[in-house]
């Protein structure tokens, strides 16, 4: 394996993020930090929520930053680059393994995942105010959580990146990631869902109910949530799945 | 030492759309009517041995194999059969060896916009291991020579054309490699900038660099190529120095008639005249090989008269790669 390749790759991609950096956060962040501002301040503030909804919110606003951010930060490009601007040919020439280049991507969406979540911890805890409770008991299990969502978005990117025509960017949003969104456990636990059991069931099909879940039980564990073994092992099968089927896509894009 | 290349038997079949071969490779479609199959033979049997050190043209019209050619040769496109070397490395097996050894620049300009001109060649040099001194250094180095020195530091999505070819070029001599592919380098160039690929070309070529090309330009071909394989529909026509391919055709001019009627009678009468090698009749037009051009024009209009037929138009081709073509193929290069 060639590493100097490969890191010479990340380091790109990198150096292409840091001088992106403020479009890069207004457009992944600013949708979430709206939501906490209406739903976390606006309606707690006047009463149509109670205080404690605000602990219940972050952990979801926090998991559907970083897979909107991994996401978009793979797979925009990767969908530009082999369709459009071709930008990418220069990287798969390079003394590498091309596959090794879909790892580099997925490694580099991670990074910028964690680096939304990073950004958005702090940035909605100064849009709620006071109320908030979140605890870290264990430092540990959040951090395996963070990792397995950083790497769900970032592979979720490799594989509709690899797998979306340039005309269907619009579908991919209002098809895909509006229902993703709005199933995904984000403003509402899961076990809030118990009145709609059919709904309740389907919406284990979306990867992001167990990263909401999975963050909410690390981050506010007092409210009811899937267990956090169940929510590990989802994603590990569902990272396991898509960077497989992003890695298959990803071969066929570049190799006619 | 410089580095060959060469092929063996190389076969193409795409069996869906190629996601990023040229264009003109969708154009022919063979699908098999019975099963609704998608099926284009890209290349069918291409056998090529280019020494190290030789300037190699691939001559050919749209959808003739040379972009499918150069894609193999360059990884991109798994061949269906055959072989497929640079030097001693088998090219689909062997890539990361192979891909060392080339640099390339392909058909439409695929710069790194998110880059300026600088970045785009120390990244490039970053990719293959290079180190940063040296990165800056050759850098700068190619910046000057393809005159882009004064826009280095812009991002190149701004760039026009033919600056976006000349930066496309850099690139690929970033990481100087043994051999180096260039499809169609010179669509789409003002003529000053394309003395100037010529030039750098050549001069790439005397310090012992293998140099691959692909275009349907035969002044280009013939200016710049040692030999030239000329393509179509998947096979080898012809491979030869520009020279002996020109010599080769019959008579070398090409003199193409338009007449009201054309008969067998006329098209006989036309190939006995002194000077005439080959008559081809192709409804009312009809190509005559000669040894001369201007000469026969007058006995010409004598016979087409005399047959009781009006000449509408003649036109007079001196010998060239265009005029090989169309004998091999009955087709124009441009069609």
């Amino acid at each position: 394996m060639n590493w100097k390749t490969f890191f010479a790759m990340l380091a790109r991609d990198a150096h292409v993020a840091r001088r992106n950096l403020v479009a890069l956060l207004l457009q992944t962040m600013l949708q979430p930090l709206l939501f906490v501002f209406i739903f976390g301040r606006v309606m707690t503030s006047s009463g149509l929520m109670p205080e404690n909804y605000k602990s219940m919110l972050l952990p979801g606003i926090i998991g559907m930053s970083m897979v909107f951010t991994g996401i978009q930060a793979v797979a925009m490009p990767l969908i530009a680059e082999f369709q459009f601007t071709h930008e990418i040919e220069d990287r798969l020439l390079a003394p590498m393994r091309i596959e090794w280049l879909a790892v580099e991507k997925v490694l580099a969406g991670m990074l910028q995942a964690l680096v939304a979540g990073g950004f958005v911890v702090p940035a909605s805890w100064l849009l709620l105010g006071k109320g908030v409770a979140l605890s870290l008991n264990q430092p540990l299990l959040f951090a395996g959580v963070l990792v397995l969502v950083a790497l769900f978005a970032s592979a979720g990117g490799l594989t509709l990146g690899c797998s979306v025509n340039q005309t269907q960017i619009g579908l991919m949003f209002s098809l895909l990631l509006a229902p993703m969104i709005s199933f995904g456990c984000i403003y509402y636990p899961w076990s809030a869902l118990s009145a709609f059991p059919v709904i309740q069931k389907l919406v284990l099909l979306n990867p992001l109910v167990y990263a909401s879940e999975g963050l909410r039980a690390t981050l506010a564990p007092q409210y009811g949530h899937i267990p956090l073994a169940v929510v590990m092992g989802a994603l590990l099968a569902i990272d396991a799945a898509l960077i497989a089927a992003g890695l298959r896509q990803f071969y066929q894009k570049a190799v006619s | 030492m410089g580095i060959g290349v060469s092929t063996k038997d190389l076969r193409k079949i795409y069996t869906s759309p190629p996601p990023m071969a040229g264009p003109a490779a969708r154009g022919r479609m063979m699908g098999r009517k019975e099963r609704k199959k998608f099926e284009i033979v890209a290349l069918d049997g291409v056998s090529l041995e280019i020494s190290p050190g030789e300037v190699f043209g691939l001559l050919g019209p749209n959808g003739a194999g040379k972009s499918t050619t150069i894609g193999i040769l360059t990884t991109r496109v798994r061949p269906t059969g055959g072989e497929a070397r640079i030097g001693q490395f088998d090219v689909w097996r062997q890539q990361v060896e192979a891909k060392r050894l080339i640099g390339v620049v392909q058909q439409r300009p695929n710069l790194d916009f998110a880059l300026t001109a600088r970045e785009i060649l120390t990244f490039h040099g970053a990719y293959y291991g290079l180190p940063s001194a040296e990165r800056s250094h050759r850098a700068a180095e190619l910046l000057d020579k393809f005159q882009l020195t004064e826009r280095a530091n812009d991002v190149a999505r701004n760039f026009s054309g033919g600056m976006m070819q000349r930066l496309s070029i850099a690139r690929a001599m970033m990481h100087d490699p043994q051999v180096l592919f260039l499809d169609e380098p010179s669509t789409g160039l003002d003529p000053q900038t394309r003395l100037l690929l010529w030039e750098i070309v050549r001069e790439y070529n005397r310090i012992g660099k293998t140099i691959l090309l692909t275009t349907h330009n035969m002044e280009e071909a013939d200016a710049l190529c040692h030999r030239i394989a000329i393509i179509d529909h998947g096979r080898v026509i012809a491979l030869d120095a520009p020279a002996a391919l020109k010599a080769s055709i019959p008579g070398g001019y090409l003199l193409r008639l338009h007449v009201s009627r054309s008969t067998t009678e006329l098209v006989a009468r036309l190939e006995a005249m002194a000077g005439v090698r080959e008559a081809r009749q192709n409804g009312d037009r009809i190509d005559l090989y000669a040894d001369r051009g201007g000469p026969l024009i007058g006995p010409i209009a004598a016979a087409v008269a005399e047959s009781g037929t009006e000449l509408y138009d003649v036109h007079i081709s001196e010998p060239s790669l265009e005029n090989l073509f169309l004998h091999h193929t009955g087709r124009s290069l441009r069609q």
